[in-house]
């Protein structure tokens, strides 16, 4: 199988099974439409496996540095000779890692959702738009073009939408689809104005010419550096546009709102979407323009990895008073990937100093694991309890043993405990930040901290603190779901992910990274220093301990602390206030001052001016009308005029 | 100034005089009866250039034929009572000065061009000769003419007939 | 004789034509328009007689028009009653003003 045969039917698939399952499958195979959406899937995981595989091990290599190799590039819309939008498959480390990453994740997706949405009435639309997005998705990490990665980009805000807004019949989830669509959205003008100063100064929209016309030194970089606009010179007003795009698709602060109102979707498409691959789109761009980032505008990156580290610590705080186990789940995401961020941020370009870079997408990909891992973990949870609040759970450790053992091992792993993978990550982060930013590293230092408390608190709320009892509640219950099953434990069809997400939470981190990604293609020798470990890891032991204390058994602790913290409490509950700082921008100032301006000229002068002209012809026809009245004499009077007219011409005037 | 000069404003005077008031008269009879003091102006005007014969013919079939046909009609659309309506202002006023405008061209053509009298003799305007005229068929010769207005004579008793007759509607 | 000359039975004869002609685009009842109407076909009338008289006096060609003219005018007012009749017969009215639709 040719790369270009490969790199169409991984994406090609899902988008397939969308066309299909959408159109067909909606009528006639409604109950098989998960399968077959998830044979698709297993294929493409598979077809995605061995591509990588293969580029990794085998052709990708040349001279010691990974190439960038193109499966296929075709060129879609030419503007000039020169400039044109291609719709192409790239094959360089990212992406490859990225492939695997989006499929395996999908394909675990997939067979969670056979037993999760079972008896859902929309089955097979789900299923259809998992496809769309799993397509929308590896078409973006395999873009060779920044125009086409910001068509994906758009196709994925798509799918997004649709996802969360699945149960639009709760007016809060469509809600919820449409802020996460319209930030999204106002994130991605900026990106596209960057896109635009970008491609103007290099006369490309290639990535591969466009980065190298930055960072080589030459008349395009100097013309660009030059150019400026306020003081900041274009390459940092196109990088920082970007990025802002990037910001707002992987939540960073102020772009974070629609986060947490998006689990109001289907919890495997939070666990998909929010968790593992769309969220990590902004990474992925930064790292696909990571060169011109780290060569050419160090300010760009800074500003990458301050942002990065204050959404880290943000998030963190704010996860720590949350009561709803998805919510929780959602800012440690932020968290999460304000780590990603600011690893990209503090890294240098090459070799040793480019160790931050290959940190990033080791996390990457390790955090896919066990946060896939957390959120279909919480999906059972849910599953069985009906509710989304830790208030209504607690002691759940007896009534679902497998489901607690992979919770547990995930939460391990996020808190950065030897040897679970997240273990690995955080620490090839860490030790990025300690060389670069000292700064930096001591905030990291207390957000890992701040992650294993409000983890385990996620955890000791839901599996021990108090005795279960809400199983005797639930014959007065109505299932609003029609589900057809005993209340037990989760089905095998929802276990089997769990069990291979949690198998991969320990393993992957025994996986030498650096020999497949780096911020120059060689390979990185991944160190490790044993010294440099200890303080995290003993923060996280402690913290877990505190946690244990405060809600290992039902007590007043928690609530004593919350008191005591008076504002500082009330204000992370209420996320700081942002959305209501957001609502009174749009309402109050866009609204009502530039709205209400805009509404009085668009009534009074636009409509106006075609009143105006409909006023103009109406009279005008009129007069015309009064010429034809029918009126013998009126017409003598015109033809008589017409003839003294003709005479006066041909007699007088004619020579 | 001679007394034909004087006869000839004279008549001149009654025949556009007589116009102008049938033209403006508010009463249909009176207007009919300036059109008739108009006509007969003009047959003075023919009786001034020595054509008797037209004046004559001028008089009988005019004044004696189409005033008497206007009067009738009046009376038979019972018009003759009291004042007509008045005209249109705006129509009357672009009417007045088309007229005006065109006779001022008129005018200034009939300035500019030189009329080369004839220098042959006359040829007499006696009922012999124009009988002898009209009736030939060599050259200036009007007998065909003359046949063609007899039948249109005729179509135009037989239309106006058809037009104006009472069809008899079942009782 | 000598002192009229040609120009003036032109003069003559053209205001009464332009006379006519006011007369036929402002007078409201049809008769009357009719009446305009012979005045312009008298108008012409001189017109002929004076070329005739002054320009060809050999010649007998403006009688004859005249003539012709004049008979012909005779049947065209005739026809025109007939028609003012018939229409007064249908509207009860001989306003102009009046008939200003084809349809009744």
């Amino acid at each position: 199988m040719t790369d270009s045969l490969a790199l169409v039917l991984v994406p090609g698939l899902p988008i397939f099974g969308f066309l299909f399952l959408s159109m067909i499958g909606k009528r006639y195979f409604a109950k098989q439409s998960g399968l077959i959406g998830t044979l698709l899937m297993l294929v493409s995981c598979g077809i995605a496996c061995a591509t990588a595989y293969k580029y990794f091990f085998v052709t990708g290599m040349v001279d010691g540095v990974y190439q960038h190799q193109y499966a296929f590039k075709y060129v879609w819309l030419p503007f000039s000779e020169t400039v044109s939008i291609d719709m192409g498959a790239m094959m360089d480390p990212i992406s490859m890692i990225m492939i695997v990453v989006v499929t395996f994740i999908s394909l675990m997706v997939h067979i969670y959702s056979l037993g999760y949405m079972k008896g859902e009435e929309r089955f097979a639309i789900y299923y259809s738009y998992l496809g769309l997005f799993t397509f929308s998705m590896l078409g973006l990490v395999l873009s060779t073009n920044i125009f086409q990665i910001y068509i994906f980009w758009e196709l994925v805000g798509v799918s997004s939408f649709l996802l969360i807004g699945y149960y639009f019949d709760k007016p809060s989830a469509v809600a919820a689809s449409k802020k996460a669509f319209i930030v999204t959205r106002f994130a991605d003008a900026g990106f596209l104005i960057g896109i635009l100063i970008l491609s103007y100064y290099t006369g490309t929209l290639d990535f591969d010419t466009m980065i190298a016309r930055l960072t080589m030194p030459g008349s395009e970089l100097t013309a660009i550096s030059t150019a400026g606009f306020l003081g900041i010179s274009a390459l940092t007003w196109g990088l920082v546009l970007v990025f802002m795009g990037g910001a707002g698709k992987s939540a960073m602060f102020p772009l974070h709102i629609w986060l947490p109102d998006a689990m109001e979707g289907p919890t495997p498409v939070s666990a998909l979407i929010h968790a593992a691959t769309m969220v990590v789109a902004g990474v992925y761009l930064v790292g696909r323009l990571f060169p011109v980032f780290a060569l050419s505008c160090p300010a760009a990156l800074d500003l990458v990895a301050y942002v990065g580290i204050f959404s880290s610590m943000f998030a963190a705080v704010i996860a720590c008073t949350q009561t709803d186990i998805k919510r929780v789940l959602a800012y440690s995401t932020m968290s999460q990937i304000g780590y990603m961020m600011f690893a990209l941020g503090v890294s240098h370009y090459g070799g040793e100093a480019g160790l931050g870079f290959t940190a990033s997408f080791f996390h990457l990909f390790t955090h896919a694991m066990f946060k896939a891992l957390l959120f279909l973990g919480a999906g059972a949870v849910i599953h069985y309890v009906h509710s989304n609040d830790m208030k209504d759970m607690g002691g759940l450790r007896k009534f679902m043993p497998v489901t607690h053992i992979v919770f547990l091992i995930a939460c391990l792993a996020i808190s950065g405990i030897p040897p679970f993978a997240g273990f690995f990550s955080k620490e090839e982060i860490l030790t990025a930040a300690e060389h670069n930013n000292a700064l930096i590293y001591w905030c990291a230092i207390a957000t890992a901290a701040l992650t294993a408390f409000y983890m385990f608190r996620l955890y000791f709320s839901i599996f021990w603190n108090k005795e279960y009892v809400g199983h005797l509640l639930h014959k007065k219950d109505n299932h609003h779901n029609d589900h057809a099953h005993d209340h037990g434990e989760a089905p095998w069809s929802m276990k089997i992910p769990l069990i291979i997400l949690a198998l991969l939470s320990i393993g992957a981190g025994f996986i030498p990274f650096g020999n497949f990604v780096s911020s120059d293609g060689r390979q990185l020798a991944s160190e490790f220093h044993l010294t440099a470990a200890l303080l995290p890891v003993s923060l996280a032991i402690v913290a877990i301990a505190a946690a244990m204390l405060l809600y290992g058994k039902e007590n007043t602790g928690p609530g004593r602390i919350a008191g005591g913290a008076g504002g500082l409490y009330r204000g992370a509950l209420n996320k700081f206030y942002i959305d209501e700082i957001y609502l009174f921008i749009t309402k109050k100032i866009i609204f009502g001052f530039f709205g209400t301006i805009a509404a009085w000229f668009d009534k009074n002068i636009v409509d106006g001016f075609m009143n105006f002209l409909g006023m103009v012809s109406e009279n005008f026809s009129d007069l015309l009308r009064r010429m034809q009245n029918g009126k013998v004499q009126t017409y003598a009077v015109y033809v008589f005029s017409g003839l003294l007219g003709i005479v006066l011409l041909m007699v007088f005037l004619w020579t | 100034m001679s007394a034909s000069t004087i006869i000839f404003y004279i008549l001149a005077a009654i025949t556009l005089g007589g116009a102008i008031l049938a033209v403006t008269s508010p009463k249909i009879f009176r207007s009919a009866i300036y059109l008739l003091f108009s006509l007969i102006g003009i047959a003075g005007l023919y009786f001034w250039l020595n054509y008797e014969f037209i004046a004559a013919v001028q008089v009988v079939v005019y004044v004696g034929g189409i005033v008497v046909l206007i009067i009738f009609s009046i009376f038979l659309t019972a018009g003759a009572g009291g004042d007509m309506k008045d005209p249109v202002k705006v129509r009357s006023l672009f009417a007045g000065l088309a007229c005006l405008a065109g006779y001022c061209m008129v005018y200034f053509v009939i300035q500019r061009s030189e009329f080369i009298p004839a220098l042959q003799p006359s040829i007499g305007s006696e009922v012999k000769t124009i009988g002898e005229q009209m009736l030939s068929t060599t050259t200036h010769g009007y007998l065909l003419p003359f046949e063609l207005v007899s039948m249109l004579l005729l179509a135009a008793m037989v239309g106006c007939i058809v037009i104006a007759i009472k069809t008899r509607t079942a009782k | 004789m000598k002192d009229i000359g040609l120009s003036h039975f032109l003069i003559v004869s053209t205001m009464l034509f332009f006379i006519g002609v006011y007369g036929f685009l402002t007078r409201r009842n049809m008769i009357t328009m009719l009446m305009s109407i012979e005045l312009i076909l008298n108008s012409c009338n001189i017109n002929f007689i004076a070329f005739n008289k002054y320009l060809f006096p050999h010649r007998l060609d403006g009688t004859f028009f005249v003539l012709f003219s004049i008979a012909i005018a005779a049947a065209e007012a005739a026809v025109a009653i007939a028609i003012i009749i018939n229409l007064y017969r249908a509207r009860k009215s001989i306003d102009a003003e009046d008939a200003d639709s084809l349809r009744l």
